[in-house]
């Protein structure tokens, strides 16, 4: 069975191999409205906002709160700073429409994704596949069942793709310019990253891909080396003047 | 060519944000503009946009001097703001050919360059490299699309993901 339904400004789509998930399903994306309600910095009543104002503490915030929370540093220590969910409440940031004074975006996805994906398992299914606006989640059930096909979208030809991967269970995040402009933004310089294209993470968790895909999307040409010490990832980039970058361990998700 | 060779001066213990326009919300379907402009802080595309990139950013980001969009191949070179860190003060500098960076020059680091050291020291990370081919596959599922409006979203997300990309 499959679904699709229009969350948190995307498209969550949900391919499933087990049938008589109908419920399971709902409840799966009533989950990912109720992230969308604590999370969401576009929305003045939601409880991070709500929280940033100080019109709500950590204590009285859901239960989830302090998880996010704890997962920001966890992703600011890890990616050496590149991500920093509290920038827009730096004195020298100026305040726009959009940058949020708190904004844990960058690892909400791919957490909440994440959970839904437990939320599948927990309630019996095997097999399935989670497209959340590009990011990805899989699993396959079996060694003996197929492993999923994850195209990765060419950067410039959009009809095109630029790889194809492999995998069994896991995650994989890109982060690219064309994907809503340029949302990424260096605070080194102010300017968009320069240099790659899109960057692809193939993890076993979609909440560390994501982030680490948008942090070295925001590192540009860098990014790639600075993944290449990540453990646990493999990744391929693709730069402006089209050269793929791949890790060491990239080529075993390739398709053969 | 124009190659995009960024100096190697990246901070890694600098805050580059990254600004994920993911949690904007519309309970329902109701959207925000498609364009990129509008959503999360956009900044100009000093050199930025690959060759078919479309929607060039509007506003400007506090900051950051961007420089000039007009096409042209004489070099130039924009200065940032000096930004404040905790672990120093950064400055950087651009240098612009046509619509592309070509170098990213510091001209202030922090004292304490340890971890930047260590990243631009790092002798040989095991990357390899290829050209950038298009392919056309049998697939499952597409990572990197990401669409906003929500009929275009819905009606092409699950074309592509359906038909591999046939939509």
């Amino acid at each position: 069975m499959r679904r699709v339904e229009h969350v948190w400004g995307t498209v969550i789509g949900i391919d499933l191999a087990d049938a008589g998930h109908e419920e399971t399903l709902d409840a799966v994306y009533a989950w990912f409205r109720r992230v969308d309600d604590v999370f969401s910095t576009w929305r003045d009543d939601s409880e991070i906002n709500r929280i940033t104002r100080g019109e709500l503490s950590i204590e009285d915030a859901s239960p989830e709160v302090p998880i996010v929370l704890a997962l920001c540093d966890e992703m600011r220590d890890a990616s050496g700073g590149a991500f920093d969910a509290t920038y827009g409440a730096r004195a020298e940031v100026e305040p726009r429409p959009g940058l949020a004074p708190f904004d844990p975006s960058a690892v909400v996805k791919g957490w909440a994704v994440e959970s839904a994906a437990q939320m599948l398992l927990d309630a019996g299914a095997r097999r399935f596949c989670i497209n959340a606006g590009g990011d990805v989640v899989v699993r396959s059930g079996s060694r003996s069942q197929p492993a999923w096909r994850v195209g990765i979208r060419h950067p410039w030809e959009h009809d095109k793709l630029a790889a194809v991967v492999h995998l069994a269970d896991g995650a994989v995040a890109t982060s690219g310019r064309y994907e809503r402009g340029d949302h990424v933004i260096d605070a080194r310089t102010g300017l968009p990253p320069t240099g790659l294209a899109s960057v692809t993470v193939v993890g076993p968790d979609l909440s560390i891909a994501d982030a680490y895909a948008t942090a070295a999307f925001a590192m540009g040409r860098d990014g790639m080396e600075w993944l290449a010490h990540q453990a646990g990832i493999d990744a391929m980039g693709i730069t402006d003047d089209r050269v793929v970058v791949t890790t060491a361990g990239f080529d075993r998700y390739r398709a053969a | 060519m124009n190659r995009t060779r960024l100096a190697a001066v990246i901070i890694a213990t600098l805050g580059v944000l990254a600004l994920l326009a993911s949690f904007h919300t519309t309970p329902g379907t109701t959207t925000r503009a498609a364009g990129a402009s509008g959503r999360v802080g956009v900044t100009p595309a000093a050199g930025a946009a690959p060759p078919q990139s479309t929607t060039p950013p509007a506003t400007a980001s506090p900051g950051s001097q961007p420089p000039s969009s007009a096409p042209g191949t004489a070099q130039r070179t924009v200065d940032g703001d000096t930004v404040s860190t905790q672990y120093g003060d950064v400055q950087v500098r651009i240098v612009v050919s046509g619509s592309r960076i070509v170098d990213v020059q510091a001209l202030t680091l922090p004292s304490d360059r340890s971890r930047s050291v260590r990243i631009s020291d790092y002798a040989g990370p095991e990357l390899r490299q290829e050209a950038l081919q298009a392919q056309s596959a049998n697939i499952d599922t597409v990572s990197g699309a990401t669409y906003t409006s929500d009929g275009y979203a819905q009606s092409l997300q699950s074309a592509l993901d359906r038909a591999g990309l046939k939509a």
